[in-house]
């Protein structure tokens, strides 16, 4: 089972909520932060004895002897990494997106494999036995999805070996980024704050995901401060307000040092063991509705 | 090395004619008014196909514009990715030339007040 955590907003709770359900989930869980321009989750979990490796894209690289100047990679090219230039072909090794079609359609074979470092990929440990993953992407590379791609293969990986859940902390936003992160997901929780801001992009973020046909719900964070329009946006589009966690002093406090919300006291703990049940119906209800 | 006589000569406009004002952006430029410095013949390239691109403007505006012939570039800004493009092709690039018309911007390059840039602006 795979819960994606995520929100139009940024700094809505995000990573509070993903670092707080890894603590209590029962089964045997792997939390992946997928945040990889500002990873976070490592700061409550606190993963150890970490290896990091590092990753790449395949991009082309002219072998310029070869080429025939056909014009057929650059045609091709939707990202303008590959222009014909009069009798020069250019190649902008940081616009390309990888798909490697260039490489497959070039009838010359001018087109070999090269790379451009994407960023590493890191896994941990806690102290607790839950393993932990992220990528790191590069300062100046342009693109985090095909970072996260890889992060992903490595998720899957790890996942398989010993069937485990896997909790994704998302990026914020609604564009590329977000998507590729809740893409696997089995449900997505969306997090987020009774605000004006809050709801525009909770509403962002429902308008993006609700497409995808997975089970989705709502924590409020902060609840307390601000009105009750997300509320009323629950209700009116049917998605379930799963759980509330308040906007306390102690809880703001507890988060500031770095604590894990469940172990703050035991009324969290039991709002949290809550709502990973319920997050646990909704996979297999969702489940039954795709086989059905 | 050899020095092609300069005939033709593409600025970047917010529209097709000499008195439309000179478009500072180079990628993401409405068009580009193509002057034939011997008959003083106008031409419009539209740069559409470029402004809606999500990323790459810069190369195809360098695209559109070798395809129309141009050898020298009168703008704005031209980013690094178009300047290499530009460059790999001998198109000559005037940066800065901006607040004034594309019939403006002619004048001053014929009367050689102008000077050819050797470094993309940002």
């Amino acid at each position: 089972m795979i819960i994606a955590v995520a929100s139009g907003k940024g700094g809505t709770g995000k990573t509070t909520v993903s670092a707080a359900l890894a603590s209590i989930w029962k089964r045997p869980v792997l939390a992946v932060d997928m945040d990889v321009e500002e990873p976070n989750l490592h700061l409550f979990l606190k993963p150890e004895s970490v290896r990091s490796e590092a990753a790449y894209l395949e991009v082309p690289v002219l072998d310029k002897a070869l080429c025939k100047l056909c014009g057929a990679c650059a045609e091709l090219c939707q990202f303008k990494a590959i222009s014909l230039m009069g009798a020069h072909l250019l190649i902008f090794p940081d616009m390309c997106h990888g798909c490697g079609g260039c490489m497959r359609i070039c009838p010359e074979g001018a087109l070999q494999k090269g790379q451009r470092e994407l960023g590493v990929v890191e896994a941990g440990i806690t102290s607790e036995g839950i393993p932990c993953l992220t990528g790191r992407l590069r300062i100046g590379e342009a693109m985090s999805p095909p970072l996260m791609g890889k992060v992903r293969q490595r998720m899957q990986a790890m996942a398989e070996q010993d069937f485990r859940d896997i909790i994704i902390d998302a990026p914020p936003g609604v564009s590329c980024p977000a998507m590729t992160a809740v893409q696997d997901a089995d449900v997505i929780l969306l997090v987020t704050e009774p605000t004006p801001f809050g709801l525009h992009d909770l509403r962002l973020a429902w308008q993006a995901f609700h497409p995808l046909g997975k089970p989705m719900g709502v924590v409020i964070n902060r609840a307390g401060v601000g009105d009750d329009q997300v509320q009323a946006f629950c209700r009116e589009k049917g998605l379930p307000l799963l759980t509330e966690i308040p906007f306390r002093r102690d809880i703001a406090e507890h988060y500031a040092h770095g604590g894990i919300l469940t172990q703050l006291d035991a009324g969290m703990k039991a709002t949290f063991e809550d709502l990973a049940q319920r997050l646990e119906r909704m996979a297999c209800e969702g489940q039954g509705v795709s086989h059905a | 090395m050899t020095t092609t006589p300069i005939h033709t000569i593409a600025i970047t406009s917010e529209g097709p004619t000499l008195a439309d004002p000179v478009d500072s952006r180079f990628g993401r430029a409405g068009g580009f008014v193509i002057v034939d410095l011997t008959s003083m013949a106008t031409t419009y390239v539209d740069n559409g196909s470029s402004q809606v691109l999500a990323q790459g403007a810069g190369i195809q505006a360098a695209e559109n514009l070798v395809k129309a012939g141009a050898q020298v570039l009168l703008t704005g800004h031209v980013g690094p990715k178009a300047w290499t493009a530009l460059q790999a092709t001998g198109v000559k690039v005037v940066q800065g030339v901006e607040n004034m018309t594309v019939g403006e911007a002619v004048t001053k390059f014929k009367a050689g007040e102008f000077t050819f840039s050797d470094a993309p602006s940002h």
